[in-house]
């Protein structure tokens, strides 16, 4: 296997079930997605959706313990992530695999300075002496963008503004040259102009080192240019994951369809009515049997309140290129060509 | 950008609303002050929305709440139906503001959580002396008319209720008093995307019902565009640009709007190949993070505001304030550089 094509990340039928005291809440069930290096997958969904507890299962940072039932296989370059040893664990954070957080204010340490962040970890996982640790912390900086990066390395957190903080993180979560990177709404919290800079910067980077990124977010313009795939998630499942361009031109699901539709885009004159979707997320305490975007469907049928839809495959068009690139969707009732021209008439 | 100026101004209509050089200021300490709100004109015709667009810290949100008197600016005049809002007693201004509404940000936060849905809605109008049985039926009215079932959540509380429908009971108290004008700042931003579409909606639709005018504060100019038949792109303080919604990805020409135009995923394909912000050359290579940080308001750039950051900058820009000049049909921008 060549080194461009390596698989770096394997999930297969994850379930992260919570016991809280308000019932059993199942924030991600059965998802499972594939990795390669240099791949780009984009996940999206409104909250509650799933996205970023399935985010922090793959990391390992949400484990089995006695609320919390993780079930399913995590393999990280080869190492099964939930079957280990915390203390293993650990030492895949770093060199495999690295988090960015949406909040860079709480992802750093208000009372350490710029430089400790970046340098604890080099010395830890590298074993690099102080000195060659602060020269290579302060490429890092440069490489993300930080102007005078000897002078921000003596800097604190809140002397920088917040898209420079998430540069910060950034550089942190690429001190061991992760083969997987893994960012959680990485703008949510940026304005506007920032967001788009910290997005491009993390597509540069990615496309650099040769590393696969997950990019989590609930907003669809975000994803849309910059992932090679896409999964959709909702209520705790993938209900539709393709090529990203396949999605956003010819989405399956209708949830996907439904959201893809509800966004207002600069080109639509003012006022143009947005088809909004009726109702709110389930309730994952309890959520609706069989389909859980059924009672918010228009197309939804008794079929869709009884029988949970698996996933499976969507179209033929894009079958035989690549495994992955299949178009794979969990619904009883796609959208064809056939469904569509039936709405319009 | 970032200039001052009252071009924009509609002299011969009668506005519902008129804010005239208004200033906020608010001090921090060691004599120093934040200028949020530097000279801001406004006139808002009855039925019109207007759409104020800007980044954090452009001074956007402390514009609307200084129109509400909440707390009042600094320096100049607020005027709803000609009466001079800025200036009254107490009092007089609580009863002259009802006939204006706000809506924020975070509906949760906005609600008080120890009280029912019913008396939230009706909070209005037990304050200004409605009584009688009406009420009952005046609060369902409402409570319909902003897509909620006042049988299933009369009795509810905030925490019962999804961020959405906290954002229909906000926006259901601020029907109950008949306003004029309605201020929402930023109320959808806190919203999932698909709950984002039905308040948009819900604002279009109670907005003709109701017939009341609007001034909409966002950062998103897609969701700016898609309400409002006028839109302000304010920059620390300052106004930069005043322009019709309708076809603003093309026609804005201020280097900030085209700024903020190009940084929606799938603006760079809108901008017009040889602009010099956002065509090729501005978005291959990656800004200097330098050029891109917000100017501190404590002490904001001589000339025009926007001049640390602008492709366009020339000496002139440090030294003269730009002023709102017309371009077009009721299109002004305030920036010595853009040929027109």
């Amino acid at each position: 296997m060549n080194d461009t094509n390596e698989l770096v990340l394997e999930v297969a039928d994850l379930h992260t079930v919570f016991t809280t005291p308000r019932g059993v809440m199942r924030a991600v069930d059965g998802v499972s997605m594939s990795l390669r290096a240099g791949e780009t997958l984009g996940i999206v969904g409104e909250s509650g959706s799933g996205k970023s507890v399935l985010g922090r299962t793959v990391m390992g940072l949400i484990a089995d313990n006695a609320t919390t039932a993780v079930s399913g296989s995590v393999r990280i370059g080869g190492h099964d992530v939930h079957a280990m040893k915390p203390k293993d664990r650990r030492k895949l954070w770093g060199p495999e695999v690295a988090m960015v957080f949406q909040d860079p204010m709480t992802s750093l340490n208000p009372v350490k300075r710029v430089g400790a962040h970046i340098t604890e970890a080099l010395r830890l996982h590298l074993g690099l002496n102080r000195k060659d640790a602060h020269e290579r912390a302060i490429d890092l900086l440069r490489q993300v963008f930080i102007p005078e990066p000897a002078r921000r390395m003596k800097q604190y957190p809140h002397e920088l503004s917040g898209g420079m903080r998430q540069r910060v993180v950034i550089a942190m979560a690429l001190a061991c040259d992760p083969k997987l990177l893994i960012a959680d709404e990485p703008t949510t919290a940026l304005d506007v102009t920032v967001q788009k800079q910290i997005l491009d910067l993390l597509a540069s980077l990615a496309s650099q080192r040769n590393m696969a990124t997950i990019l989590i977010s609930h907003d669809l313009g975000a994803v849309e240019g910059r992932t090679d795939r896409v999964a959709v998630m909702y209520g705790g499942r993938t209900v539709e994951t393709s090529l990203t361009s396949r999605v956003f031109a010819r989405p399956a699901h209708p949830y996907a369809e439904a959201l893809l539709a509800s966004i207002p885009r600069i080109a639509d004159a003012p006022h143009t009515v947005l088809r909004a979707i009726e109702g709110a997320p389930p309730n994952m305490l309890a959520p609706p049997g069989g389909c859980s975007f059924a009672p918010r469907c228009r197309l939804a049928q008794d079929r869709c309140r009884e029988e949970q839809p698996q996933l499976r495959e969507m179209s033929d068009g894009v079958r035989g290129l690549h495994a992955e690139a299949s178009h794979l969707g969990a619904c009883h009732f796609p959208l064809t060509e056939v469904t569509e021209r039936q709405e319009v008439g | 950008m970032a200039g001052s100026g009252t071009a924009h101004m509609r002299p011969d209509a009668s506005p519902v609303l008129t804010v005239d050089q208004m200033v906020v200021e608010f001090p921090v300490g060691r004599k120093q002050v934040v200028h949020a709100v530097s000279g801001l004109n406004i006139d808002l015709l009855p039925g019109e929305t207007l759409g104020i667009l800007g980044e954090s810290g452009c001074g956007k949100s402390s514009a609307g709440r200084a129109v509400m008197q909440e707390p009042p600016p600094t320096s100049g005049e607020v005027r709803l139906d000609r009466q001079a809002l800025t200036g009254l007693k107490p009092r007089e201004l609580r009863r002259a503001r009802s006939k204006m509404q706000m809506i924020m940000q975070d509906p949760v936060s906005s609600l008080n959580p120890r009280r029912k849905v019913r008396d939230l809605v009706a909070e209005g109008l037990a304050i200004w002396g409605f009584e009688g049985d009406d009420k009952d039926a005046a609060v369902r009215e409402t409570l319909v008319a902003v897509g909620l079932d006042p049988d299933v959540v009369w009795d509810r509380r905030a925490h019962e209720l999804s961020g959405g429908q906290c954002q229909r009971v906000c926006i259901a108290r601020a029907l109950m008093m008949n306003p004029e004008v309605l201020i929402c700042d930023e109320p959808v931003s806190a919203l999932d995307v698909s709950v984002q579409a039905q308040i948009l909606n819900l604002l279009e639709k109670t907005k003709e019902k109701f017939d009341f005018s609007m001034i909409f504060i966002a950062h998103d100019v897609s969701v700016v565009k898609n309400i409002s038949d006028r839109v302000m792109v304010l920059y620390l303080g300052k106004t930069c640009e005043v322009l019709p919604s309708t076809g603003m990805e093309t026609a804005a020409l201020h280097p900030y709007t085209r700024t903020l135009i190009a940084s929606i995923p799938g603006g760079e394909e809108i901008a017009t190949p040889g602009d010099p912000v956002t065509g090729p050359v501005a978005s291959d290579r990656p800004m200097s993070a330098a050029a891109t940080e917000l100017p501190s308001p404590l002490n904001p750039p001589s000339g025009c505001r926007f001049r640390t950051r602008c492709p366009l900058a020339t000496d002139r820009c440090s030294a003269e304030e730009p002023q709102l000049r017309p371009v077009g049909e009721g299109h002004f921008i305030a920036c010595h550089n853009v040929a027109v």
